[in-house]
């Protein structure tokens, strides 16, 4: 039955952890030469599964063959010697050393002399062969990101793996890269080599793969479908065990009053480089106001001014009329700034929620209360009442299924999603009337998306004010009402029915009155 | 399908059971305690075999130390007389550490309470016959706001400056030592002698030996009423971290800084705050070790105390009310080493403890599990 057309066989493989049973009963087939798409949601068992493949973890039950022999990896050094690599999500390169030395690095040779000359050349030889192109002698510091990622490729590459999973290769990069990685891929599996693609992003899977294999909690929920059997609706089913809806039902909208009023902001940036040069945008309740941008363009320098996290050096924040934050008020050390903003009713859902938006070694119901315990019921005089925040906690846990035992668990124990929903919970349910929203989505599986984006129109139905923060254009589509394009600090246009093209110009530094065809929105 | 005979060979050789580490996701209550216990008496084990190596007589050395300092009620006494300044001090350092401000500083702190209560007395701000009901509570105040004060200059500097409070804290203890030696040798030495004159009765905290008159079993007693402050400390503390609204912003802020910044805390003002109460409970613990035991201002008030109560705050896992009993345990161990001084012993076990305790937090934090390796075909 291990014919030789297999690269790698994984049969019933089980692995358990405290309380979750990672696989169960997995089985996954690489065929030599193919790009397999391993697919699920967070926590669906896929790293789990490689990390089996790769050596890092032992099965509790199953069986591994390679190239038909059956093999028993007791460490990472094992699979190596296997010829099975993989491209981590987050590098494991050395800075301050060249492209060379790190590839070179953990390797037997060269035994005594290093002839850096001769390996750089052996190194770009080998990338030019897969399209890697990246200058051997140059420092790791100084690459992109999507250049690092082709050192991680080529350093596998160079020790001779041929099967070669990567690890949501795309996630860290832009949409260029994402096409020349995809075409490196290609000629990889060309000369014969296998690839195991790890990813939640169902268009990138339909381009690149040949064949798919979907995770649902631990279990195998399709094995390698071919991918023109199969579509991205049928997949996103399989992923979450039930329809998913991409088109969101929305009702028009009504805007009100303007809630936010931001006028000529200027702010610099941590470097002390200008960030904000002269934003002005408005956010009316009821709607939402989408921001678009490449990521690194202001778009997280403006929340932060707007939330008081962030000196500003002109320009002023008004929330329904009243200034909130100019100069003269950020100014000195801008004590209590953040506080006057929560209080005027702004909840900010930020960016980077496990080092800001939560603290890990604190209780469920700790992280809960981080906007509400000033205020009574939850404050009763200068005591918390541990009570009644325990019973708004376990609402809240209830009512945005948050998946914790208990909610006196910590917060670092929860999975990227429910960590997401918690501090969705908490920055909802003080009902504000205006909520900045930074990359509320990201990282989250398809399920847990639509729950996301469905908690936000709902809140535009309740007559929030909502400024929506995001790097996914379809989600922003979907969801806003009005969207405002930033780039390199400043705002290229605002439109109301967007379309991706008109966004992307803008996105990339064309000013919206500079496209042609395009009618600026009458405000 | 079947295993090869080769395969089955090589497992037979292979190690027949695996250690596994997992991580604990929940601990009952009464875990982390039973761990500490265990750890308690695996560190008297080890003790006693190294006792038992050099050619003593582990249980005979261990009654001696219980008795040296659990034995009776003189000697148990004595232990909680020693155990009150290291409740003060460790309590000082946990609220401290809670919002991971290292304060090393609880030694000079402590010293500097003992310097303010003192200067109540001796200056004298007040009389040598003003009632103990006004004397003592104006020692505690004036205790605590030098401690206090002791504990602002680093805080300061910490918040405005981001000075490291680790250097200046430390560098302060040194700076009072030199403070108080100045006025012992100096200002109110007593005919040229390295302390001060005593202190008048009306200075004295109670002690149980003064109630001997009435109760005789508390006839040369010496816990004073500084354990009762360091009880009613510890629950104060506790109700501060555990309930209260200021707790609940020192524990955000010790558990993420930017998070707390987020949600709207100001952390400069924490950080002068937590530094002052942490510098006015080890001030306090000066003035009642100068004022339940000493009775005079003098150099040697200390062996570290400051210091030990940041061993201790560790091992309470900054838990107020576990200060108290591992105060005790330390007092005990202070107590012991005086009795039988020579060997050397009660330190050696002290060490031995403080590695076990420190070892056991792992299995606070992990499973071990041994797994049999199975042989399924």
């Amino acid at each position: 039955m291990n014919d030789d057309k297999n690269a790698v066989e994984m049969e019933g493989i089980s692995k358990q952890f405290p309380g979750v049973l990672a696989n169960d009963d997995v089985d996954f087939t690489l065929r030599k030469g193919e790009i397999h798409a391993l697919l699920g949601e967070n926590g669906a068992g896929k790293s789990t599964l490689m990390n089996i493949l790769t050596g890092l973890y032992r099965q509790d039950g199953g069986r591994i063959f390679v190239h038909g022999k059956q093999v028993e990896f007791r460490s990472p050094r094992d699979a190596i010697n296997h010829g099975i690599g993989m491209v981590h999500q987050h590098f494991m390169l050395v800075p301050s050393q060249t492209v060379t030395e790190n590839i070179l690095l953990g390797l037997d040779e060269p035994k005594f002399r290093l002839n850096i000359s001769h390996y750089e050349k052996i190194i770009a030889d080998l990338g030019k062969r897969y399209g890697l192109h990246v200058d051997p002698g140059l420092k790791i510091w100084q690459l992109s990101v999507g250049e690092q990622q082709r050192v991680e490729i080529l350093k596998m590459l160079y020790r001779g793996t041929d099967v070669l999973i990567m690890d949501e290769p795309t996630a860290v990069l832009a949409p260029q890269e994402i096409e020349e990685l995809f075409k490196t891929m290609r000629s990889m599996t060309e000369e014969g080599k296998s690839i195991v693609f790890i990813s939640h992003k169902l268009d990138e899977v339909m381009a690149i793969a040949d064949r798919i294999t979907v995770l649902r909690k631990g279990k195998v929920s399709a094995e390698g479908v071919i991918t023109a059997d199969t579509n991205k609706q049928h997949l996103a089913e399989l992923m979450v065990g039930r329809k998913v809806l991409f088109r969101l039902e929305k009702a028009d909208s009504t805007p009100g009053e303007k809630v936010l009023v931001v006028e000529d902001l200027l702010a610099e940036n941590d470097k002390g480089l200008p960030a904000l040069k002269g934003v002005s945008l408005n956010v009316c309740s009821g709607e939402i106001v989408g921001l678009a941008g490449v990521a690194g363009n202001g778009q997280t320098e403006l929340a932060e001014v707007i939330t008081g996290l962030r000196p500003v050096s002109g320009g002023c924040v008004r929330v329904h009329g009243e200034t909130l934050i100019d100069e003269r008020k950020s100014s000195g050390r801008g004590v209590g700034q953040v506080r006057r903003v929560i209080e005027a009713g702004v909840s900010h859902i930020p960016e980077d929620r496990t080092h800001v938006g939560s603290a890990p070694n604190l209780s469920v119901t700790d992280n809960i209360i981080m906007k509400g315990y000033r205020e009574p019921p939850i404050a009763k005089g200068w005591s918390v009442d541990h009570v009644v925040a325990k019973e708004h906690a376990e609402k809240l846990r209830d009512e945005y299924e948050i998946m914790a035992p208990t909610v006196e668990t910590h917060a670092r124990l929860l999975s990227g999603g429910n960590l997401q929903r918690l501090i969705l919970a908490r920055e909802i349910s003080s009902e504000p009337d205006l909520m900045i929203a930074m990359q509320p989505t990201r990282g989250l599986d398809v399920g847990a998306i639509e729950g996301v984006q469905r908690l936000l129109l709902a809140q535009r139905e309740n007559g929030a004010a909502i400024l929506l923060v995001s790097e996914e254009l379809e989600e922003l589509i979907a969801l806003s009402d009005r969207i405002y394009t930033i780039y390199e600090g400043e705002i290229m246009g605002e439109v109301k029915e967007a379309e991706p093209e008109i966004l992307g110009l803008m996105m990339t530094g064309t000013r919206l009155e500079d496209i042609d065809g395009v009618e600026e929105v009458e405000l | 399908m079947s295993i090869s005979e080769q395969d089955l060979s090589q497992r037979r050789w292979s190690f027949p059971f695996r250690v596994k580490f997992e991580t604990r996701l929940e601990q009952p209550r009464w875990f982390s305690g039973a761990i500490s216990l265990g750890a308690v008496i695996l560190a008297l084990i080890l003790g006693g075999v190294v006792l038992k190596f050099v050619g003593g007589d582990p249980i005979r050395a261990y009654s001696f130390m219980v008795k040296a300092s659990f034995g009776s009620l003189g000697v148990l006494s004595d232990t909680l007389t020693k155990a009150t300044p290291l409740i003060l001090t460790g309590l000082a350092c946990a609220i401290a550490f809670r919002m991971r401000l290292w304060n090393i500083g609880a030694e000079g702190q402590f010293f500097l309470g003992a310097f303010g209560a003192s200067a109540v007395v001796l200056t004298p701000l007040l009389p040598p016959d003003t009632s103990a009901w006004l004397m003592l509570p104006a020692m505690m105040i004036v205790g605590m706001i030098a401690g206090a004060l002791w504990g602002f200059i680093p805080g300061f500097l910490k918040a405005r400056f981001n000075v490291n409070e680790i250097i200046s804290t430390l560098m302060m203890n040194y700076i009072a030592v030199a403070w108080n030696n100045f006025f012992i040798f100096a200002v109110w030495t007593e005919g040229g002698f390295q302390m001060s004159p005593q202190f008048p009765k009306t200075a004295w905290l109670p002690r149980l030996t003064d109630f001997g008159k009435d109760i005789p079993a508390f006839r040369g007693l010496t816990t004073h009423l500084g354990l009762i402050f360091g009880l009613v400390a510890a629950a104060i503390v506790w109700w501060i971290v555990y309930r209260s609204r200021w707790g609940y912003e020192i524990r955000l802020i010790g558990d993420n800084p930017r998070a707390a910044k987020y949600a709207g805390i100001n952390i400069m003002r924490n950080t002068i705050l937590v530094m002052m109460l942490s510098g006015a409970l080890a001030g306090l613990g000066g003035m009642s070790e100068i004022s339940g035991v000493v009775h005079r201002l003098q150099g040697a008030i200390s062996p570290g105390y400051g210091f030990t109560g940041i061993i201790i705050a560790w091992l309470a896992k900054l838990n107020p009310f576990l200060i108290v009993p591992i105060s005790i345990l330390f007092g005990g161990l202070i107590l012991a080493g005086r009795e039988i001084q020579p060997s050397g012993i009660p330190m050696l076990i002290q060490g031995i403890i403080l590695v076990c305790l420190i070892a056991s937090d792992f299995l606070l934090r992990y499973r071990i599990r041994i797994v049999k390796l199975a042989r399924e075909a």
